[in-house]
C-alpha cells in the first residue's frame, strides 16, 4: 500500500529530517507511525501525499510512484496532515463542498449527498452550518476527519486524529477507525500515544531522529524489541519479598526486584527443547508452599510503552 | 466539465469573505465622494478647473464622472485591491493551512493556479465594474446627462458615450493584468498573507513613484503603470491607439513573465505549511 525505499529529506542546509527511509505498509493493516515531536513523520506523510519533494529515495503509494501519480492516486487517499485546517468565514458544510470540488475526481452531482454523510459519521451533522471559527479544536478535528472521509477511500492517513478531542471524541474516532479498517481500507496512522497505537493498530512503525527504529506487527514488535524476558513480567505483592525473591530465583525467574511489598521478575524463556517455563500457577503453589503470603500475584505484559523507550532510549522528549 | 468545479468554489469563496465585499465598498464609495465634492464646489461656483483630468467636465454632464472615477482609481485603489487579493491567494491559503487539503484533494498545482489567476482577474473586472458602475450611479443623480464632448472637441451621442465608457472600463480592467500577475507570483513565495500582500502592494507604489522621477525615463516604459492613464485616447475622435496597445502589450508581458514565473515556484516548491 505504501513502500518507501531509501526516502531521504535534507532542509537547506540541516541534518536529514528523514533518512533513508524503507517504510512498507501492507494493504488492509492499520498501521501505527509512531515517534516522538521532531523524528520526521510529518515530513515522511508530506512526502507521502506529494507535497515534499524527497531528497533521495522513492515512495509508492497504491503501487504508484510519488509525487508522480499524484492525480491518479490522491482521489483514492483520504488525508489528516498536521491538524485540521478550515477556512473559518465558511460553514463546516461549505468547508467540505470547497474540499470536495477541489477533488476533479469527485463528481458534483452527488456532492450534497456526500458531504451529509462524511458530517454524519464524524457526528458533526447538527453543527454543519455553523462558520467554521466557531469550532472547537475537537470539531475541527472531526470536520478534518470528515474531509477525508468524502469519498470511499483505499487509503487513509490520519496524523495524530485524536490530538484535542475529549476521551468520548477518542474513542468514537477509534471506533471509526477500526470500523472503517474492517471496511478494508488501510489506515496510516501517526500517533504519539503508544496506548492509542496499542488499541487500535495491527502494525507499527517507529522513527527516531529521522530514522526508522523498527517496523512490523505490533504484537511481534513488542515481544522483538525486548528480547528474552519480553513476554511479560510477574508481579507478587507480599509482606515477605524477601522469601518470595528466594522462592523465584529457585524456579529460574530472572532480573528480581523489590520494590516495598512487590516483588517483579522475568519468566524465563522457554528453550526450544528444554523443560518447559514455570506455570505461574506452579509458582504461586511453590510460593505459598515456601510460607510466603501472597496478597496479589500476576503477570503483566510488556506495552509498547516499554519497547518504545528500549528503543528510542529517550522517551517521548523533542529530539534535539 | 469538471475542471470548471474548482474555479466555481474559488470565485464564490473569494467573493463571499468580508474581505473582498470591504474593497469592492471602497472602490463603491471613491465616485461617490467625487462626485459630491464637485457637486458642492460647482454650488459656490462655477468652473474652476485644475484637478483630475474630465474633473471639470463633471458638472456639465454626469457621464465624466466615470472617465474621472477610473482616472482617479486606477493609479491607487484599484492596484492596491488586486494587490490585497492576488497576494493572499495562494500566501492566504498556505498560512492557513487550506493549501494542503486543496493539494491533497488533489486540486492539482497548475490546475489551483490557473483558477487563482482567472478569480484575481474576475476581481479586476468586478472592481473596475464597480467603480464605473458607482460612478454612473451617482452621475446621473447629481448631474444632468447627456451628448458627450470628446478631448477632440468633436460630440458624440450620450449612447455612444455609454459604449465608449465600457470599453474605457475594459481596458482598466486590462491594466491590472500585470499587477494580478506579479502578486501571484509573490503570493507563491510565502506562507504570510500578510506579507504577500504588503510586498505586493507595496511594489505597486514603488512602481508609480519611479515612473514618476524625470531622471529614470530610460526604464519607465517598463514599468506597469506607464502607460495606464493612455485610457483617455478612447475619448479622441479618432481614437487613438498607440498608448492603448504598449499598455495592453506591458501588461501581457508582465502577466506572462510573472504567471510563468509563478507556475514555475508553485509546481515545483514544497509546502511545509
Amino acid at each position: 500500500m505504501i513502500e518507501t525505499r531509501g526516502l531521504t529529506k535534507t532542509y537547506r542546509g540541516g541534518r536529514p529530517a528523514v533518512d533513508g527511509l524503507d517504510l512498507a505498509v501492507p494493504r488492509g493493516s492499520v498501521f501505527g507511525f509512531l515517534g516522538p515531536n521532531g523524528s520526521g513523520k510529518t515530513t515522511t506523510i508530506r512526502m507521502l501525499m506529494g507535497l515534499i519533494e524527497p531528497t533521495a529515495g522513492t515512495a509508492r503509494v497504491l503501487g504508484q510512484p510519488m509525487p508522480g501519480a499524484v492525480r491518479q492516486v490522491l482521489p483514492r487517499v483520504g488525508a489528516l496532515i498536521e491538524g485540521p485546517a478550515l477556512y473559518g468565514f465558511l460553514s463546516g458544510r461549505d468547508n467540505l463542498r470547497r474540499f470536495d470540488a477541489a477533488d476533479p475526481a469527485a463528481d458534483p452531482r452527488t456532492r450534497s449527498e456526500r458531504v451529509g454523510r462524511a458530517l454524519d459519521r464524524v457526528g458533526l451533522a447538527a453543527a454543519a452550518g455553523k462558520k467554521a471559527r466557531a469550532y472547537s479544536l475537537g470539531m475541527k478535528q472531526r470536520l478534518g476527519l470528515a474531509a477525508a472521509l468524502l469519498q470511499p477511500r483505499e487509503l487513509l492517513v490520519l496524523d495524530e486524529p485524536t490530538n484535542g478531542l475529549d476521551p468520548q471524541g477518542m474513542r468514537e474516532i477509534r471506533a471509526l477507525v477500526r470500523e472503517l479498517a474492517a471496511d478494508g481500507t488501510t489506515v496510516f496512522l501517526s500517533s504519539h500515544l503508544l496506548d492509542e497505537i496499542e488499541q487500535v493498530c495491527t502494525h507499527a512503525a517507529v522513527m527516531a531522529r529521522g530514522r526508522l527504529v523498527t517496523q512490523g506487527p505490533v504484537a511481534g514488535l513488542t515481544a522483538a524489541v525486548l528480547g528474552p524476558g519480553g513476554h511479560g513480567r510477574l508481579a507478587v505483592t507480599t509482606p515477605d519479598p524477601a522469601d518470595a525473591v528466594r522462592v523465584l530465583k529457585e524456579h529460574g525467574l530472572t532480573g528480581l526486584r523489590a520494590d516495598g511489598d512487590r516483588v517483579t521478575g522475568e519468566l524465563p524463556e522457554a528453550p526450544p527443547d528444554g523443560p518447559a517455563p514455570p506455570d505461574p500457577a506452579e509458582l504461586n503453589a511453590a510460593l505459598v508452599r515456601a510460607g510466603v503470603r501472597v496478597r496479589a500475584f500476576g503477570t503483566q505484559r510488556p506495552s509498547l510503552e516499554d519497547a518504545f523507550v528500549r528503543l528510542t532510549g529517550e522517551g517521548f522528549d523533542v529530539a534535539g | 466539465m469538471l475542471r470548471a468545479d474548482l474555479l466555481r468554489s474559488e470565485i464564490a469563496t473569494t467573493f463571499r469573505r468580508w474581505r473582498t465585499l470591504v474593497l469592492l465598498a471602497v472602490l463603491a464609495g471613491v465616485p461617490v465622494l467625487v462626485g459630491v465634492a464637485v457637486r458642492i464646489q460647482t454650488g459656490r461656483h462655477a468652473g474652476g478647473g485644475g484637478g483630475p483630468a474630465f474633473l471639470a467636465g463633471i458638472a456639465g454632464n454626469g457621464l465624466f464622472l466615470v472617465f474621472t472615477a477610473l482616472a482617479v482609481t486606477l493609479p491607487v485603489f484599484l492596484p492596491m485591491a488586486v494587490g490585497v487579493v492576488a497576494g493572499d491567494a495562494l500566501a492566504g491559503e498556505a498560512h492557513t493551512g487550506t493549501l494542503r487539503y486543496l493539494l491533497v484533494a488533489p486540486a492539482g498545482r497548475t490546475r489551483l493556479l490557473c483558477a487563482k489567476l482567472v478569480t484575481v482577474v474576475a476581481f479586476c473586472l468586478a472592481g473596475t465594474l464597480v467603480v464605473a458602475l458607482s460612478a454612473l450611479a451617482t452621475g446621473a443623480l447629481l448631474f444632468p446627462l447627456g451628448k458627450v464632448t470628446l478631448l477632440s472637441g468633436t460630440s458624440i451621442s450620450f449612447g455612444e458615450g455609454l459604449l465608449r465608457a465600457l470599453a474605457i472600463a475594459g481596458v482598466v480592467a486590462l491594466s491590472l493584468l500585470g499587477v494580478a500577475a506579479l502578486g501571484l507570483f509573490v503570493s507563491t513565495l510565502t506562507d504570510s498573507g500578510v506579507a504577500a500582500m504588503a510586498t505586493t502592494v507595496g511594489l505597486v507604489l514603488t512602481a508609480q513613484i519611479l515612473d514618476g522621477i524625470p531622471q529614470l525615463q530610460a526604464i519607465q516604459p517598463y514599468l506597469f503603470p506607464h502607460y495606464w492613464l493612455s485610457f483617455a485616447d478612447l475619448l479622441r475622435d479618432p481614437v487613438y491607439l498607440d498608448g492603448i496597445l504598449r499598455n495592453l502589450g506591458l501588461q501581457a508581458l508582465y502577466a506572462a513573465v510573472f504567471g510563468s514565473a509563478a507556475w514555475a515556484r508553485f509546481t515545483t516548491r514544497d509546502i511545509t505549511a
